[in-house]
């Protein structure tokens, strides 16, 4: 079998699989948020939490459990990292208040940015405790705000929005917690380390001796491509062996990435009341991935860098079990997610090829996007697109049977526009610095790629890296970790605000003059809106960084 | 929004015990199950009862004497030392050197040079996984290009019958649905086995 049609067997095998669960899966979340029952488990949770499950929340008091629930979680997290000699399983190691602080951001802001590398500096309480624990909620939250966007839509003349501890509970313990436990055993049977030990020491055959790190890696590997965080138990993240040893590992691992957020789509449909708005949404999401695809592979493929000249292919940074084929695949889930994990070095990508990712990034994480922000990002995206639409033909425009009048568009605007701003003022600021060009790996527009894909990464929660940038003084440590909570928070506020306005409205009903937004057409104009603010917004910068080193 | 906080600490607190210990604790307790505590360990490979590696760790081995090495080598690793030489499977990491690296193409072309002569073949022979740094930096494989390379070198040193070194390299090839690999320390293991007959 060559390398391409493994490649597109793999593609095609996880694309069945996806298909296989949508409805399924679709469903029982659409079940799991409207559902009146409430486990014994979760009564626990609400008991302990001293909160009424069957009270439902203004989009005001909705937003601010979730900044409150974020801001302890971010307290809760620095303590447990700096506290970490008092803990088990800590093996000496200890986390400096630099990292401390940027990973508290990073994990409850569900980036996983890591400014550290984790077999050195995370003991295993650390990463149960902490880390896996944020791998669960910051995922759930992100499902709450959909599902909070969702009954904007679906209610009329409301002011409530539902409980977020409610649907952050469900999130958790129905939806993320089941499959990630599965997954996690599955993970295991297939290669992946579980272990409480730091590690094990082997005599070579050469004679020499080495220890090789280990560590509860299939527990916190499931969550972290699950809820689409990505943060590595180990520093080569997905590229290490113990994380992902085999080529059906890596597929379970993409699968894992992409099916709540496609599932989502389902979900949607069926809580709207019509599947036909998520098959739409599913499309276009779909059209997006596939031609990112397309350009992040073939130019792996093609790679016609120095390096890959020399060496006589683009492997560099890339694994034997995954090859080309895997390593574009997994690399364009995780950029078009939220996730940032990686089974291959992206600073090491062809200039396209790491293009690619950036711009999967920079169309704001949305083909299909993060556990719940790929839905209502694509939602306010599909706003937007509405908004255009109705200045074109001169009529107040409608999106499933609400006006989108001035208070709409301007949270929708808000959502879109915190994303670029932090970004491009972040990696500005960062290239003033005096010490930022210490920190780079490589020189020319690689370097200047360095940096912007940090910023990227950080505003839009990805997590992913250009690994060679050592962003670990305490101007990137800062910056960076305000990027990660304006590009969380802002948006999800705007949105929180924007379902409220939504649920208040009567809703209106379909007439001759409005724009079907099942049909191909409005799938086109999705398409076109989130391209054209994308490149608007960012053609500049990619011009100096990946398009200079393509043309280079 | 102090009514918010007090209960987002409570229910954070409830949260960890399920996720953050019960759920991995958990995952633990099954990965007990004999038939997975040994994956779960980390696939540790012995040698008359000695722990000689892991089955998805390469970390390459060093030969006594350059002119008579009888291993088959592992790709490169950012976390050796040298251009070529053994990583530190206590930590992984990729090179994150860009495709215009002058600097790094130098490094790249010293892995050829070496290789080439340490094979007795043409630079432009060597395959590409073979001097480039993998993402982990302990891929525990090469690919069968870079396997059949150093097949003549390992038959001579050895004493093995070239047919024979190709036969195992094809034992200890895995293909699953992605491109095919050779296991360096499975087959370093089985030229061994083969020499001592």
């Amino acid at each position: 079998m060559s390398p391409t049609w493994a490649g597109l067997l793999q593609v095609a095998l996880l694309l069945l699989a996806l298909a296989v669960v949508y409805k399924p899966l679709g469903d029982y979340m659409a079940r799991v948020f409207t559902s009146r029952k409430h486990l014994k488990v979760e009564k626990a949770v609400y008991r302990v939490g001293r909160v009424d499950p069957g009270s439902e929340q203004h989009w005001k008091t909705y937003a601010s459990s979730v900044l409150a629930f974020s801001f302890v979680s971010v307290v809760l997290l620095y303590l447990i990292q700096r506290l970490q000699p008092l803990l088990p399983w800590s093996f000496g190691r200890e986390v400096n208040p630099g990292v401390a602080f940027n990973t508290a951001f990073s994990f409850v802001a569900n980036t996983n940015w890591q400014s550290y590398a984790p077999e050195a500096t995370m003991g295993h309480a650390v990463q149960m405790l902490g880390l896996t624990v944020q791998n669960f909620v910051s995922a759930a939250v992100g499902l709450a705000v959909a599902i909070a966007l969702i009954r904007g839509f679906t209610r009329s003349q409301r002011d409530r929005l539902g409980n977020f501890w409610v649907d952050l509970t469900r999130g958790t313990v129905r939806i993320l917690l089941p499959i990630a436990f599965l997954s996690a055993i599955v993970l295991i049977a297939l290669g992946v380390v579980q272990s409480l030990k730091s590690g094990v020491d082997v005599t070579n055959l050469d004679g020499s001796s080495s220890r090789i790190a280990l560590a509860p890696a299939a527990s916190q590997e499931a969550i972290k491509e699950l809820g689409t965080n990505g943060g590595g138990i180990f520093n080569a993240n997905s590229a290490h062996p113990f994380e992902n040893p085999n080529s059906w590992t890596n597929l379970i691992e993409i699968f894992l990435i992409m099916v709540i957020p496609v599932c989502l789509t389902r979900t949607f449909g069926v809580l709207v009341g019509n599947k036909r708005q998520g098959t739409v949404l599913l499309s276009v999401m779909g059209v997006l991935w596939t031609g990112m695809l397309a350009v992040i592979w073939s130019s792996e493929a093609n790679a016609s860098g120095p390096l890959a000249l020399l060496a006589g292919g683009g492997m560099e940074g890339k694994e034997v079990r995954f090859g080309i084929g895997a390593s574009s695949l997994f690399a364009n889930a995780t950029t078009s997610t939220s996730t940032g994990a990686v089974n291959a070095a992206h600073d090491s990508l062809s200039g396209l090829g790491g293009g690619g990712t950036l711009l999967n990034m920079m169309f704001g994480e949305l083909s299909p996007g993060g556990v719940g922000t790929g839905l209502y990002s694509i939602l306010v995206m599909a706003i937007i697109a509405m908004f255009l639409a109705g200045l074109m033909v001169g009529r107040t425009p409608e999106y499933l049977g609400k006006k989108l009048g001035k208070r709409e568009v301007t949270c929708a605007a808000i959502a879109i526009l915190a994303m670029p701003t932090v970004l491009l003022l972040g990696t500005g600021a960062a290239l003033l610095m005096p010490d930022t060009a210490g920190a780079l790996n490589n020189s020319g527009s690689h370097g200047f790629s360095e940096v912007l894909y940090a910023y990227t990464s950080a505003s839009n929660n990805n997590g992913s890296a250009f690994g060679g940038l050592t962003a670990t003084n305490d101007w990137f440590q800062s910056t960076l970790g305000a990027c990660m909570a304006f590009g969380r928070f802002i948006p999800i506020i705007a949105v929180l605000c924007l379902a409220g306005s939504l649920a208040s409205q009567r809703k209106v009903p379909e007439t001759a003059g409005t724009l079907p937004t099942t049909s191909p057409l409005f799938a086109t104009m999705l398409v076109g809106t989130v391209v054209l603010v994308a490149a608007l917004t960012f053609i500049p910068a990619l011009a100096l960084g990946p398009i200079a080193e393509a043309l280079a | 929004m102090l009514k918010q906080v007090w209960a987002g600490l409570r229910v954070l607190v409830v949260l960890t015990v399920i996720t953050g210990i019960v759920y991995p604790l958990g995952v633990w307790v099954v990965s007990r199950v004999p038939g997975l505590e040994s994956n779960a360990e980390g696939s540790i490979v012995t040698q008359n009862g000695q722990a000689v590696g892991s089955d998805l760790i390469g970390v390459d081995p060093v030969a006594a004497d350059p002119n008579n090495d009888p291993w088959f080598h592992t790709r490169p690793s950012a976390l050796a030392k040298d251009p070529l030489g053994p990583a530190d499977p206590s930590s992984s990491g990729a090179s994150n050197k860009a495709a215009t690296n002058e600097d790094y193409l130098k490094v790249v072309q010293e892995r050829k040079d070496t290789i080439a002569k340490r094979e007795g073949v043409d630079p432009s022979q060597v395959p590409a996984d073979a001097v480039t740094a993998s993402g982990s930096g302990l891929d525990p494989q090469i690919s069968p290009a870079y396997a059949q390379l150093q097949a003549p070198r390992v038959a001579r040193v050895t004493g093995v019958p070239v047919a024979r070194i190709q036969g195992l390299i094809s034992e200890n090839t895995l293909r699953g649905i992605a491109e095919p690999g050779v296991n360096v320390l499975k087959l370093n293991l089985a030229v061994q086995a083969t020499k001592r007959g």
